[in-house]
């Protein structure tokens, strides 16, 4: 060697330093396999051999669902599921028809669930039936010899006490798909995971965090002992925007109707009720619905899985008026005193447009128009408007988009308007379009929860976007999250626009055509609505002629008490033996009545509490 | 730059690279079996590590070839670039398993932190190089290197990924000590804590642990690892002393063990090659890390001294710290077995790391 070595001694007598130590953590590793592999390696050969270890999963408890007074709306209670590891039981198809004598579940469904289970992991267990009743736990835990391999678990459950109430906004649980599981890693093959409405949007807070146990079992499957052990965190508690009695009075003022019934508070944009009927029972779905009750409720005529308060949408109707008035005065198209003479009927090209009164309402101005719910005067409004001004108000009462909500599929109605119909249908669009639109028929269409947003934004010149959810909460009561109340938009409406045709509102429940939803001392604003199903030639058939499903749909959006609402309401009722004065009125005031008396009793309450 | 030296081809470093490629091979091969089920292969993890060992070997090349004195003058701007690549990363990362460590370009995803193994011992061995010798260096010269250490080990963490920031710090830490260390003490307390921290883990009630855990790796499944790391140790015992031969591991067939082809690619061998063959493993291990000293101390200068040993450092403390930890030794951090685990990024990085140890061995007789 010639080379110079300019190393530090130093430098390279640390590193001799470090060899030595590599040499010995070396050493020490080897001396670690030779502990696992050679004087262990039996033991750990026997381990590996049945797979010994195993891990079972401790699912969290779903967090509970309340109401704004704190009622139990959700509840999570404990119960059985039976699981079967197919790799401990030597002799699986005596098994599985063994159990079936002690489940109400055939030996063909069971081989069904274990066959949709393939792939899994070796050793895991297959949840077979969920939510076992008293007698199959007592038969499974008598006959546990018979049945190697089958083990009880217990799970949270989810149950939803008030049944039906509400059941298309708190939605249900199922077994989580294939899919589910490749979009995100959380999850196990028979976790329960939402699958509509709040259950589904607010699936990250009520889930919680699953805890386990590692535990050794002896070659039969049997548990030996627990090796380690991590709790589950159960998941939150969602406090809502509803008021349970409220929600009750609501639901039963609709009775056996078929509609739905939205109540906000239009300060906020809280959700006070919102009902939906026909309804069904969620906690059909909770351990697995069975195929025979699906298949039911999808072919119900009435539809009872639709959520029509967010899903349904139908032509306003003459509520639609509201947002015209306001446009128009806005506009300066007309002010308080211009009148326009309803003969009843308006000539448009070569098209006749009829009033619903066949007389007319004689000279009219909007405060008499609004009250009166004269055709012919929107007619006029709308054809000096024009579409596109139509379009762009009513978007600002929250028309033609889904509100935000936040539960799953809400729909968003329609707003049409020039550009919709080029692009929907490449044609222009006609003008006498425009006049059936300011009437709130033709191509425009509102859920439920937009017209009672819409009415809220009359009331208060603002628009919220609706609160379902107010706070979450620990499960011991502590705050996780506030949901602030969010302002959609500020209504660019004058101040003394907005007050004439609240006014005009008023009268319409004190003397008009709203007059059945009127209170004793409270003063309500409200609009009726009636809107076509189907045109029928120039003569109109009385309901009870028509055809169930070709009758008008009935509608009244109001507010109260008018000098400073606190709920805003639409109700609407499909297909109803009557118009909207007639039959959603009425309803409207149940629920109106209902709200006052609660709010007076709580009230009461408190007072004498303190 | 990139023209061959004559005289370098006389001393091509035989030992170093005969060793790095033999331990490659039975990576391939283990890999082979770890993603082989159901009696199938899954030949797309193997074919794309040999892609990546190839285009490794070009890059050992480059990185043979360009002097390391010329390489150390470009330790900044290649810190700094690492750096960036690494913020890059947390911004606007590719995901996978729950953590943000990719980069994507066109087809490929590239690991940066894999290469700031390479870099935080390029740039400490170019800071340090100069007052490293009989003087301990003093305290404040330390600021500026650990300052160095922590930027980049931060970033790895918050990605989150504890296995390779500790990668990191460790190869770091051997530029440190072999640079000198201001106090005998702190070496002392180093070399008694580094092993011994892990060890005192293990003695924590496990509340204390979950604490621990909760703060360095939030997303961690305890419960699942702790399971994994028995599983781990299940499969390498039970391989006894032959081994169950290869692709009969049971354990690996089941698929009790999640990362088999990455973190714990080292139990899938001992299943099947036993303690002869872990033995070995190990023993080629042990030469790798030695002849990788016996360069540091060999080299031209300081500055050789230096590097060669952060790379070696950084090689042999990852592959202590994974087989301690898949045999049950350690906790299980997520630190891959150099030439073993399956991951391009962690591939290209080594062979470029050989290289450069090549690099030093061979220019010890130039001037």
């Amino acid at each position: 060697m010639f080379g110079v070595h300019e190393v530090s001694p130093a430098v390279r007598r640390r590193i001799a330093l470090g060899s030595t130590f590599a040499v010995l953590v070396v050493l020490g590793l080897g001396a670690r396999l030779w502990t696992l592999q050679v004087l262990r390696g039996e033991q750990m050969a026997a381990l590996s051999e049945n797979n010994r270890i195993r891990l079972r999963r401790d699912p969290a408890t779903r967090g509970r669902v309340v109401d704004r007074h704190g009622g139990v709306v959700i509840d999570s209670q404990a119960s059985f599921d039976a699981v079967l590891v197919p790799e401990d039981a030597p002799d699986l198809p005596t098994v599985v028809e063994t159990l079936a004598q002690f489940l109400d579940q055939s030996a063909a469904e069971t081989q069904a669930v274990l066959d949709r289970a393939a792939g899994r992991p070796a050793f895991q267990e297959i949840v077979v039936k969920r939510g076992l009743s008293y007698d199959e736990v007592a038969a499974i835990e008598t006959h546990q010899l018979e049945l190697s391999g089958v083990s009880l678990r217990v799970t949270p459950s989810r149950t939803y006490p008030h049944g039906p109430m509400l059941a298309h906004v708190l939605g249900y649980v199922g077994e989580v798909t294939p899919e589910e599981l490749a979009r995100d890693e959380h999850y196990r093959p028979g976790d329960l995971i939402g699958k509509a409405g709040l259950e589904k949007g607010w699936e990250g807070d009520l889930r919680g965090v699953d805890g386990g146990q590692q535990i050794e079992v002896d070659a039969l499957g049997r548990q030996l002992r627990i090796l380690d052990e991590q709790e589950s965190t159960p998941g939150h508690t969602l406090v809502l925007s509803i008021d349970l009695e409220l929600q009750r009075a609501a639901e039963h003022a609709m009775g056996d109707r078929v509609g739905a019934i939205v109540a906000l508070d239009p300060r906020n944009g809280d959700v006070l009720a919102m009902v939906s009927e026909p309804s069904y029972d969620p906690n059909a779905f909770t351990g697995g619905i069975k195929p025979g009750l699906w298949k039911e409720l999808l072919g119900n005529p009435r539809h009872p899985l639709t959520g029509r308060a967010t899903q349904g949408q139908y032509p306003p109707g003459s509520t639609f008026k509201i947002i015209v008035a306001a446009a128009a005065l806005e506009e300066g198209i007309i002010n308080p005193f211009t009148r326009i003479r309803c003969p009843g009927y308006l000539r448009y090209g070569n098209h006749t447009f009829r009033c619903w009164k066949h007389g007319g309402h004689g000279s009219v101005n909007v405060h008499d128009a609004l009250v009166g719910s004269c055709d012919v005067f929107f007619y006029q409004l709308g054809a000096r408007l024009g579409i596109d001004t139509i379009a762009r108000y009513a978007r600002q009462f929250g028309l033609g988009a889904p509100t935000g909500i936040g539960v799953g599929s809400e729909r968003g109605g329609l707003m049409p308007d020039t550009d919709w119909k080029k692009r929907r249908f490449g044609q222009p669009w006609h003008k006498g379009e425009t006049l059936s639109v300011a009437i709130g028929q033709g191509a425009v269409m509102a859920t439920p929860l937009q017209m009672a947003q819409a009415v809220a934004t009359i009331a208060t010149g603002m628009r919220y976007t609706p609160r379902l959810v107010q706070r979450i909460e620990a499960l011991d009561g502590s705050l996780v999250r506030e949901i602030a109340p969010q302002m959609a938009s500020r209504l660019p409406v004058r101040e003394t626009a907005l007050k004439q045709v609240q006014e005009a509102l008023v009268d319409t429940v004190s003397r008009g055509t709203g007059n059945k939803a009127r209170l004793r001392d409270i003063l309500v604003g409200g609009k009726t609505g009636t809107s076509q199903v189907v045109t029928i030639g120039k003569t109109r058939l009385k309901a009870h002629q028509m055809k169930w499903n070709q009758r008008d749909h009935a509608w009244f959006v109001a507010f109260a008490p008018a000098e400073e609402p606190t709920i805003a309401i639409a109700t609407l009722v499909e297909h109803a033996d009557g118009g909207g004065g007639a039959v959603a009125a009425p309803i409207t005031k149940d629920v109106l009545e209902a709200f006052f008396r609660l709010q007076q009793e709580r009230e009461a309450v408190r007072l004498a509490q303190n | 730059m990139l023209r061959i030296d004559r005289r370098l081809l006389a001393h091509i470093e035989w030992p170093l690279l005969v060793l790095a490629l033999l331990v490659s091979g039975v990576g391939l091969v283990t890999i082979l079996s770890a993603t082989f089920h159901d009696g199938q292969f899954v030949s797309r993890y193997v074919v794309r590590q040999a892609t990546w060992a190839g285009i490794g070997l070009v890059a050992m090349l480059v990185a043979v070839s360009i002097d390391y004195r010329t390489v150390n003058r470009y330790a900044y701007p290649i810190y700094l670039l690492l750096l960036v690549s690494l913020v890059l990363v947390l911004v606007a990362g590719v995901s996978g398993g729950g953590a943000r460590r990719w980069i994507g370009i066109g087809p490929m995803a590239l690991q940066p932190s894999e290469f700031m193994k390479v870099g935080v011992v390029l740039v400490l061995a170019h800071v340090l190089h100069r007052w490293a010798g009989e003087a301990r260096l003093p305290l404040r010269r330390l600021l500026g290197p650990l300052a160095l250490i922590a930027v980049p080990a931060l970033l790895t963490l918050r990605q989150p990924d504890l296995g390779t920031a500790i990668a990191i710090c460790m190869g770091a830490f051997t530029v440190l000590l072999v640079a000198g260390l201001p106090t005998r003490l702190l070496i002392i307390a180093a070399l008694v804590m580094g092993p011994l921290l892990p060890y005192g883990y293990a003695h924590l009630k496990p509340y204390q642990q979950k604490r621990l855990d909760n703060f360095f790796n939030p997303q961690a499944d305890r419960l699942g690892t702790g399971y994994h790391a028995l599983q781990s140790q299940i499969a390498i015992g039970s391989g006894q002393v032959h081994g169950k031969g290869y692709l009969h591991g049971t354990q690996n067939q089941l698929k009790f063990l999640p990362e088999q082809h990455t973190d714990f690619i080292f139990s899938v061998y001992s299943e099947e090659w036993g303690f002869i063959g872990g033995a070995a493993l190990l023993t080629l291990y042990l030469a790798l890390v030695l002849r990788g000293a016996y360069i540091a101390s060999r080299a031209r200068d300081n500055l050789g001294a230096l590097l060669a040993a952060g790379l070696t450092g950084t090689i042999f403390w990852q592959a202590a710290i994974n087989i301690g930890m898949t045999s049950g030794a350690l906790p299980v951090v997520g630190i891959t077995l150099p030439f073993l685990s399956y991951g391009g990024s962690s591939m290209l990085a080594l062979m470029i790391s050989v290289g450069l140890l090549m690099n030093i061995s061979m220019r010890r007789h130039t001037f």
